[in-house]
């Protein structure tokens, strides 16, 4: 069985708590935030004024460029002010503040339970409707998907690789997804390759969801071109880079996308909202979440619409458990620490994980003995503990030398260290300042 | 709500500790040491008490009253290091020259470079190799196993089978070939040697177990055994070897007898003093199997395991500048 050719380590995946949980509709809150910062890009421009009704599907705001994305009204009811808040993530961005007064849905959405096979788009016409229904990769990254279907002049897309990997631990989402809407996915999958002009595509699963690979496959039998592939169990290989390691044998340059080794990687979730884009005129207003922990008390994945405050959500699950030390939104590999959950929803938020206060606090380090173990996980081939060491003396020039602007923040050195060495936190630390560095320096010339 | 807890991801961690790697090197040499004890009877015994006790206790005092910190003697490296010495010596050493020994390998070898995870030399064999070129007399005065029988301070000795190992290829000693042990012995161990040493086969139990746990690596063990296997081989092809005595045998012998098998599974892949990435490993393991066997077949000393590991030690510096492979370096083009 395949799996990506460097570092990696193997946490335990604890999916036992959320999984097969049927996605379940998360209620409509009385007031909701919807921050205009979900993706990576420019912020959107709002086109709502304060006072205006708006129906569920409306533009709110459009898309700040061409690296950036639309954001649709996920309720109807009253556009009460514009004004900043602190979304999920924490971090201070303008949003859009509504009353929810209902359910009531734009004309043109189709909302039916139908599966809608046919298609006559032109690819060109795919690529706009996904482009205006603001979606972006839902594996975390939460990249406009239209610019990826737009490879450079010069550049050919030749695969789709679509990840149902889901390597975070405690996550289900995507497995959930991919059990439930398995046909519009594969329909959405076919979507986008008519939109890259491909023949081929390859979804990648992770072995430990045998009843996803089973039901992909037996849609994928019915498909041109697309092939399942069930891979070994490892962490990070839901990283964009490794996915593609592990599915072609390719491997993406240093500082290059994957279109350079004629990748295209999205996201199973992604494809579904292309699917609702393109096939049902629906926009990007919701995503499914999991909410997941030990002791939380009703475990699953929740269809959730954007700026609903997370709180609602976990009323939904059984409330904060009482143990619980540490609130994470997304995995525990790469999510983020949250200090409060009334901030609201968004595109980006996978998951949110209780952790017990036992598990929560991290270890004091030791000295480095010098193992080499976070050497052996790195799955970029970086040097974590030199990076590290090198952070902490602050030199720079050395960290660049070093290849720091590789790591992709996977976690593995620090997961993996003895010592328990807070070496992802240094290298973070050198990358950005190494980033700005570069930046500075791009400028000047 | 409560006060929640917050730190940058990852939230998880695979358990593992300094302590844990530390106590399954230690449960990796048991077997050795359970031969030790049958073969060398209280010495083996008394020898480890005192060189283990002498290591914990240098780190302790070192730490506590010159560095002024917290000492971290529970992360059971300083037992290693006793145990690792005791390992190395005759089981009938004087108790004040493993005293010695002990206090050089945690403070000379150890805690000067500011203790653990910075010393470039392995700290159990600086002990050893000042004990050697201090007291070479006793430090090379083997006892022959005598189990329990034997007593400590008067025991029989005699000279292990690699000095007539080397008498052999230098043509010295025309009936060396006579001297030597079995090859089922040196496998087991009933032979003379160093306390730890002598048993091959319950030090690759121990290596192959510590291979299994992931707590080190191949790389170093499989080159330094297979750098001396080719070199040992080499000798055999080109005829140097006496009457009786095949290329195969030869080879054995070399593999089994003296502290190889206890310096590539265990003294060689100490993580402090060893490089990083495998392509490092490798040729770091690769130098101690040619530099041991320089000084067995041409060496003053029968046996330079311990000079081969501390020279390659100093190269690992250099050796770390070996990058590993990045990811994406070779780029494999689009058709």
């Amino acid at each position: 069985m395949k799996t990506f050719s460097i570092g990696g380590v193997h946490p335990h995946d604890n999916k036992v708590y959320s999984a097969h949980q049927p996605i379940q509709e998360c209620p409509l809150p009385k007031k909701a935030i919807i921050p205009l910062v979900q993706h990576i890009g420019a912020p959107a421009q709002p086109v709502v004024e304060k006072g205006q009704k708006v129906k569920v599907g409306e533009l709110l705001a459009k898309a700040g460029g061409f690296v950036s994305a639309n954001i649709h009204s996920p309720y109807s009811g009253t556009i009460t002010k514009i004004d900043s808040t602190i979304d999920a993530w924490g971090m201070r961005m303008p949003a859009i503040f509504m009353d929810v007064e209902g359910d009531e849905w734009l004309d043109t959405i189709d909302r039916s339970t139908d599966v809608i096979r046919e298609c006559q788009l032109e690819p060109k016409e795919i690529i706009d409707r996904i482009s205006a229904a603001g979606i972006v990769g839902l594996g975390g990254a939460c990249f406009p998907t239209h610019v990826k279907l737009m490879p450079p002049p010069g550049k050919k897309a030749e695969v789709l690789i679509v990840n149902g990997v889901e390597c975070e631990p405690y996550l289900t989402c995507d497995h959930q997804l991919m059990l439930e809407h398995g046909e519009e996915i594969m329909i959405g999958i076919q979507l986008l390759m008519r939109a890259l002009g491909i023949d081929k595509a390859i979804i990648g699963i992770e072995k430990n969801k045998p009843d996803a690979i089973a039901r992909m496959n037996e849609l994928a039998a019915r498909t041109l071109g697309v092939e399942v592939l069930p891979l070994r169990l490892k962490y990070p290989q839901g990283g964009e880079k490794q996915l593609i390691d592990a599915c072609i044998h390719r491997q993406v340059p240093s500082g290059a996308l994957p279109i350079e080794v004629g990748a295209v990687v999205d996201n199973v979730a992604t494809i579904y909202a292309v699917y609702e884009a393109v096939q049902k005129h629906k926009p990007l207003i919701s995503r499914v979440m999991t909410v997941t922990g030990k002791s939380v008390e009703k475990p699953g994945n929740y269809s959730v619409r954007f700026g609903t405050p997370l709180t609602e959500v976990v009323a939904l699950a059984g409330g904060v458990p009482e143990d619980t030390g540490k609130i994470i939104g997304g995995g525990p590999m790469m999510g983020r620490a949250m200090n409060n959950i009334d901030m609201p929803t968004n595109k980006r938020v996978s998951g949110l994980l209780f952790l017990p206060e036992n598990e929560s606090r991290r270890v004091e380090p030791e000295n480095c003995i010098r193992c080499g173990k976070c050497v052996s996980a790195c799955p970029m081939g970086l040097e974590p503990y030199l990076l590290a060491k090198q952070a902490e003396k602050q030199m720079w020039d050395e960290m660049e030398k070093h290849d720091v602007m590789d790591c992709i923040d996977c976690g593995c050195c620090l997961f993996t260290c003895p010592s328990h060495r807070p070496l992802l936190d240094y290298i973070r630390m050198g990358k950005a300042t190494v980033g700005g560095i570069i930046r500075a320096r791009a400028q000047k010339k | 709500m409560k006060q929640l807890i917050v730190a940058p991801a990852p939230h998880a961690h695979s358990g593992d500790t300094v302590r844990r790697n530390m106590l399954l090197v230690i449960l990796a040499l048991l077997p050795a040491y359970v031969v030790s004890v049958l073969e060398f009877g209280w010495g083996a015994l008394f020898t480890t008490l005192i060189s283990i006790v002498a290591c914990v206790g240098t780190e302790w005092l070192i730490a506590k009253y010159i560095l002024k910190e917290e000492p971290t003697i529970g992360d059971l490296s300083a037992v290693l290091t006793g145990l690792l010495l005791a390992f190395n010596l005759p089981s009938n050493l004087p108790w004040w020259i493993v005293l010695i020994g002990a206090v050089v390998a945690i403070a000379v070898g150890k805690m000067t470079f500011g203790g653990l995870g910075q010393n470039p030399f392995n700290p159990a064999l600086v002990g050893r190799v000042f004990l050697l070129i201090s007291f070479p007399v006793q430090m090379t005065t083997w006892p022959l196993p005598q189990g329990f029988n034997g007593s400590y301070v008067d025991a029989a000795t005699g000279a292990t089978p690699l000095y007539y190992l080397k008498q052999m290829v230098k043509g010295g000693d025309s009936d060396a070939v006579n001297h030597l042990p079995d090859l089922w012995n040196s496998l087991l161990g009933v032979m003379g040697g160093s306390l730890g040493e002598v048993c091959a086969l319950a030090l690759i139990i121990g290596g192959v177990f510590l291979i299994c746990t992931k707590v080190i690596t191949w790389h170093i063990p499989v080159s330094i055994l297979l750098t001396v296997t080719l070199i040992a081989a080499c000798i055999g092809w080109t005829g140097m070897l006496p009457e009786g005595m095949t290329t195969g045998q030869y080879v054995a012998y070399q593999l089994l007898t003296g502290g190889l098998m206890l310096g590539a599974f265990f003294m060689a892949t100490d993580y402090v003093t060893s490089p990083m990435t495998p392509l490092a490993k490798l040729i770091f393991g690769v130098g101690i199997g040619v530099i041991v066997m320089v000084i067995r077949l041409r060496g003053a000393y029968p046996e330079g395991m311990s000079f081969a590991i501390l020279i390659m030690n100093a190269c690992v510096p250099l050796l770390n500048k070996i990058r590993p492979k990045r990811f994406g370096e070779k780029v494999k083009t689009t058709k």
